[in-house]
């Protein structure tokens, strides 16, 4: 398959006229495609919008949502809400900590509230989000992942 | 679409609606997807099919129906049942004509005369299990747009303005700015150029009133804003919704197609004169960016610090061009102020807030889910009648606005929920969102939770938000380690007040209310950790022995 994301990319840039105020638009379709912006894209993405590279990277830096690494191949967001730190999400992410280290395929991050709190504790995986999370459920979601 | 049209399209759904036997919905709100209710929906409608009553049930989504806690939710019968924990094997029994064939749920029925329901009074929320969000028509037959051409038609650009100033309808970010003065603020200012932005920045842990307005009424927000527009006189509309609410981006996008495609948005907006656009803007997960001018500077595509005020964005906002900025739940307020006046709106709440405010409840709290209650309802009736009360434990207390709010203890649970009130006994409204702790949480290590929060969350432009978090965050730390002292608990008195005096903008101003409020009701906990070396609540682990 031909990889057609550097056209996408052009086109998002084009659509709103290679202007610098749609910078962060442009980094979340960036993130979209490619999963993380790497330095070399951020180099590109500032000289399309006319934008010094100090900028660009000063607001991929400044967002959370923006990733300079490249992410594993599963993700668990942990929620840390409010509401989920009153149900035990630090235990989740302990457990997440203990069984994903260094070479995992799963990437761990915590939230700042997804607002899904009626399900307390929350967890996304891979998008999804599982609802009432217990340490057990997630040792098993772990476990199906691998 | 005309007026005319307008009329028409309304009078031939609630025509097609009225001739079915019943509606079925099912909560499409994002808690209930979560718990599988997309694919009950499938499997009701395939039921429906199957028993040959397609032409006459209609099986649609709708917005949440409040008990998140017994998802997924299906309110059938036209919205006069509704039934909690539905699974895909209950759709023969939901599809089915004969009312025996529902008794297999009668243990799941939730009793829509019950406390929960009845102490509440929905305006914002009036469309939950009414209207299918995705659905322009559906919106349209319960009411939707008429507002606007009520406006449009009939009133003056000052006379919109003055009938909110007579609702009395305050800002519901939290804040409680009137509505109304800031409107004529914006619509005094002389340029061709104006904006109006929705702030769906809802940030704050435990919030997810306005979340669930967009996913579930999406074109209500849309007609309040337009009205907003004609009101104070800008064509240019912005949404900066959170990056995390797929859900509500994806309903706002095709809510605004619609509406555009029927011009009830976009050029000559019902054939009048008056025309308005709205564009989405992400936001890519920054605290700070629910705060005006940080929220400003992340829609010209910067990073999200705010600046000084004033100027206030009415004067000088979006590309330095006169600005209104309103809450989410502030624009779902308006299209009802338009319809039945101001002075009905006026009549409900207490004499300094008026309306209904939309709470988030969660934390240790039997009916998790979302409410809206009229303003002054007792925290008691909010907490022990429609929340059901603490399933186990005792309630030690209920927290407001996150964590620029505080910790309501047991013996303010008279205190009626207004502005005033909640600013008096240290917390504050806030946006909504209503965490319920009882006697396992430890308040010091909730005040950790908040404080690391904020210093996470720190934008980092002023020095006493960017230090000041972290050094109150260890002392905080250390506290719940067993590991402080009385000095330690001095500073960090000192540094509350250094933070709220000298700080920016509102999040270092007010990132230490969770301390103080705790300090005030709960400081026992905090001497037993520095004196004792002990959690009351058996939450903290601190190590025997002395520290070294």
């Amino acid at each position: 398959m031909k990889d057609n994301r550097d056209k996408l990319l052009e086109r998002a840039m084009s659509r709103h006229q290679y202007s610098g105020d749609a910078l962060i638009e442009v980094l979340h379709t960036a993130q979209e495609l490619y999963g993380f912006l790497s330095p070399e894209r951020l180099k590109t993405i500032a000289r399309k919008l006319r934008l010094p590279p100090s900028r660009v990277l000063g607001v991929a830096s400044f967002y959370h949502f923006f990733s300079l690494k490249p992410k594993g191949e599963h993700t668990m967001v942990v929620c840390l809400g409010t509401a989920c730190y009153v149900a035990g999400a630090l235990g989740l992410v302990e457990v997440l900590d203990r069984r994903c280290g260094a070479g995992s395929k799963v990437s761990v991050q915590t939230a700042r509230c997804i607002g899904s709190c009626g399900l307390a504790p929350a967890v996304i995986a891979d998008g999804k989000i599982l609802a009432r999370v217990t340490k057990e459920s997630l040792g098993a979601e772990l476990d199906r992942i691998g | 679409m005309t007026i005319e049209e307008l009329n028409q399209t309304q009078a031939d759904e609630t025509a097609r609606q009225q001739a079915l036997d019943e509606r079925i919905y099912c909560c499409t709100a994002a808690g209930c997807i979560s718990c599988g209710s997309e694919d009950l929906r499938r499997a009701i409608a395939e039921q429906v099919k199957q028993q040959g009553r397609f032409d006459k049930v209609e099986v649609c989504g709708t917005g949440c129906l409040g008990m998140c806690s017994r998802g997924p939710l299906v309110l059938a019968s036209s919205g006069t049942a509704l039934y909690g924990n539905v699974t895909p094997s209950d759709a023969a029994a939901v599809a089915s004509a004969n009312p025996v064939d529902r008794h297999s749920l009668a243990d799941r029925h939730i009793d829509l005369n019950g406390a929960f329901f009845a102490r509440q009074m929905r305006i914002v929320l009036a469309n939950s299990g009414r209207v299918d969000p995705e659905k322009l028509t559906d919106y349209i037959a319960a009411g939707g747009y008429r507002s606007l051409a009520q406006a449009l038609t009939e009133m003056k650009p000052p006379e919109v303005i003055e009938e909110v100033k007579t609702s009395g309808l305050r800002g519901r970010g939290g804040a409680g700015y009137p509505t109304g003065l800031k409107w004529e603020l914006v619509s005094k200012q002389i340029s061709p150029t104006k904006y109006i932005v929705c702030n769906a920045d809802e940030g704050d842990p435990g919030a997810f009133m306005d979340r669930s307005v967009l996913e579930g009424d999406p074109h209500r927000v849309l007609e309040g804003m337009a009205i907003a527009g004609y009101a104070v006189g800008a064509q240019q509309g912005y949404i900066y919704v959170r990056g995390e609410y797929g859900l509500a981006i994806q309903r706002l996008q095709t809510a605004i197609k619609q509406a555009e495609r029927e011009h009830l948005l976009g050029s000559r907006i019902l054939e009048s004169g008056f025309g308005f656009r709205i564009d989405l803007r992400i936001g890519a997960g920054a605290f700070v960016c629910g705060e005006e001018t940080a929220l400003i500077a992340s829609i010209e595509g910067k990073r999200g610090q705010p600046r000084q005020r004033p100027p206030y964005p009415p004067e000088s906002g979006l590309w330095n061009q006169p600005t209104l900025i309103n809450n989410v739940e502030t624009f779902a307020n308006i299209p009802p102020i338009i319809e039945k006046g101001g002075a009905w709106f006026a009549s409900i709440g207490t004499p300094s807030s008026k309306g209904t405010k939309v709470f988030a409840l969660a934390g240790k709290i039997a009916n998790t889910g979302l409410i809206e209650v009229p303003m002054g309802t007792a925290l008691r009736t909010i907490l022990f009648d429609i929340g059901g009360g603490i399933p186990q434990g005792r309630f030690k207390a209920a927290q407001t606005g996150g964590p620029s709010g505080g910790c309501i203890p047991e013996q303010f649970l008279d205190t009626p929920v207004d502005y005033e009130s909640l600013t008096r006994i240290g917390s504050i409204m806030g946006s909504g969102g209503l965490i319920v702790m009882d006697d396992s949480s430890c308040m010091v290590d909730v005040a950790r939770f908040f404080m690391e929060f904020c210093m996470d969350e720190s934008c980092g432009k002023c020095i006493p938000c960017r230090a000041g978090t972290v050094q109150m965050h260890d002392i905080l730390r250390r506290m719940t380690l067993g590991d402080a002292s009385e000095d330690d608990l001095a500073m960090l008195e000192e540094l509350s007040g250094l933070l709220r005096e000298t700080s920016l903008c509102g999040l270092g101003q007010t990132a230490p209310n969770p301390v103080m409020s705790t300090l005030r009701y709960f400081r026992q906990e905090y001497e037993a950790h520095i004196r004792e070396r002990r959690c009351p609540a058996g939450h903290c682990h601190i190590e025997a022995g002395v520290p070294a």
